[in-house]
């Protein structure tokens, strides 16, 4: 179904098996426009393959994903048209230059040239890399790279940013910053963020908390809401509480 | 798919090949000798002995070196198109292929941009060999190498096609060795690239013979002989043939939907 302002992402009773294990099992959420929605969960929970078959790399076995309306399954360039992702992975070219990388990705998406040198320009201002835009992405720290692949996922100017435990291996200085800098990009740009993270400081930032733990959806709601069903004060007590029974398997 | 979107992509991940190609000067240079080599150091000591005078579509006066001219030029072909499927997999290793298969373009179109970058950079490397063999001046004209372009370019479709439909099988680099010792070779020797291929069935190897009438490089190396010397093969059919074949197979492979291309790891 197609409406005037759809959610930027809609999950219908999503699923995909390996063998026998239900990686995801029968996952449904939503994230609203402007809304930044933390899915929290252990390593292990489905995080990833979820994201894989958010951005079309794996088809699901059931269920559905809605990308501004258009299912991945059925409108995947459609679909991926509204949507960017950063990966858990880094996927930079290390030998282009962060400028080159950058162009890469707005002919991927077929930007015109000169309002693609525009966009890049905005965002290596924003992200104060104007004077990294010809270094080769070799000699960028962890931090850096991150900010030119969150530089790259913007330049399509997405609905939809799907971040997958996108600050693994950045010092706390780097990721709060990433984070705040995310936060603020879905306040001005109406963007809709999934960050995926194992990390429970991280999810305190966002507006709503989908945990997942062995594939399936355990809470969907606000910190508080947390909180109050697991009756923790700590957010990380109440994340350890829901995620208790799969610790112990 | 808009047409500038089409071309903007092309532009891309062909551009990102030649681009990588530029920044390995040794590239060319290996590219180069080990055709040279072949040329020089084989061709030394065989010169003399086959008798070409029965071969289409030659001459009795034609001289070995010349003989040897498209299975070499091919080879180089043949090693490029490793070296494309050999930068799938890294980029697959890399990251960089998620990238390219998240984009918003059909993924058989963004196959075909990487095999006519791939193809490209080896028609490149090919003619540059050529045309040292017209400066050595044994008996290759530049206009040979006009009448032979359009077959090279097929057999280096071909190649370049066959080299992304073996990169949907390696998993890992480290794999990479072992293909090239099983997939180069064979192909370059099982064929009429060194000498004509019914000299392996009147020695009486008939098995190796049939297994050479059947290897597709034997018919890419032949259409190009024929059409340095203005003729025409059949064998131009059996190499488009293979080209949209593994080129098939290869985006099958990169399809998910069919999914050959498939990570366990969950997370």
């Amino acid at each position: 179904m197609t409406t005037l302002f759809p959610d930027p992402l809609v999950i219908d009773q999503l699923s995909k098996h390996f063998g026998t294990r239900k990686a995801v099992d029968t996952v449904s959420f939503s994230v609203a426009v402007g809304e930044f929605v933390a899915l929290l969960g252990p390593n292990g929970a489905g995080k990833s393959t979820l994201f894989q078959m958010l951005s079309g790399l794996f088809v699901a076995d059931g269920g559905s994903a809605r990308v501004m309306g258009h299912d991945i399954g059925h409108e995947p360039i459609k679909a991926l048209a509204d949507l960017s992702i950063v990966f858990q992975q880094p996927a930079l070219d290390l030998d282009l230059t962060v400028q080159a990388n950058l162009r890469f990705q707005t002919d991927l998406h077929g930007i015109p040239r000169a309002e693609a040198q525009q966009r890049i320009n905005h965002w290596l201002q924003r992200f104060n890399l104007t004077d990294r835009a010809s270094d080769t992405c070799r000699n960028l720290s962890g931090g850096t790279r991150r900010k030119v692949e969150l530089a790259r996922a913007l330049l399509s100017q997405p609905h939809l940013l799907l971040m997958d435990e996108a600050t693994v291996g950045i010092d706390p200085a780097s990721r709060a910053a990433i984070i705040a800098d995310v936060k603020a990009l879905c306040r001005e740009r109406a963007m809709g963020v999934l960050w995926a993270t194992h990390l429970v400081d991280e999810a305190e930032a966002a507006d709503r908390i989908v945990v997942m733990a062995a594939g399936a959806v355990r809470f969907n709601g606000d910190a508080k809401a947390l909180r109050k069903q697991a009756g923790q004060d700590s957010l990380l007590d109440a994340f350890l509480q829901l995620t208790k029974a799969e610790a112990k398997a | 798919m808009r047409l500038l979107h089409a071309r903007l992509a092309l532009a891309a991940v062909a551009g990102r090949e030649v681009h990588k190609f530029l920044r390995q000067p040794g590239r060319l240079a290996s590219s180069l000798v080990r055709p040279l080599l072949w040329m020089v150091v084989f061709a030394a000591g065989f010169r003399q002995m086959p008798d070409l005078g029965t071969v289409m579509p030659f001459d009795a006066s034609l001289d070995y070196r010349l003989y040897m001219v498209p299975g070499l030029a091919l080879m180089v072909c043949l090693f490029n198109g490793m070296q494309s499927s050999l930068a799938m997999v890294y980029d697959r290793e890399m990251g960089v292929m998620r990238l390219l298969l998240t984009a918003p373009l059909p993924r058989a179109y963004l196959l075909a941009c990487k095999l006519m970058g791939g193809a490209f950079l080896s028609v490149l490397q090919a003619i540059a060999f050529m045309i040292l063999v017209v400066i050595w001046q044994i008996g290759l004209s530049p206009w040979q190498l006009l009448t032979a372009l359009p077959a090279l370019i097929a057999g280096a479709l071909m190649l370049s096609a066959f080299g992304l439909m073996l990169s949907v099988y390696i998993r890992q680099l480290e794999n990479f060795a072992g293909t090239m010792n099983f997939v180069i070779f064979p192909m370059f020797f099982l064929s009429s690239a060194l000498y004509p291929i019914g000299r392996m069935r009147d020695a009486g190897a008939q098995w190796i013979y049939q297994i050479s009438a059947l290897n597709p490089f034997t018919h890419a190396v032949e259409s190009v002989r024929y059409a340095l010397y203005g003729e025409f093969s059949g064998s131009i059919w059996v190499v488009l043939a293979c080209t949209l074949l593994f080129y098939w197979i290869a985006a099958a492979g990169y399809d998910p939907q069919r999914g050959l291309i498939k990570s366990a790891r969950g997370g």
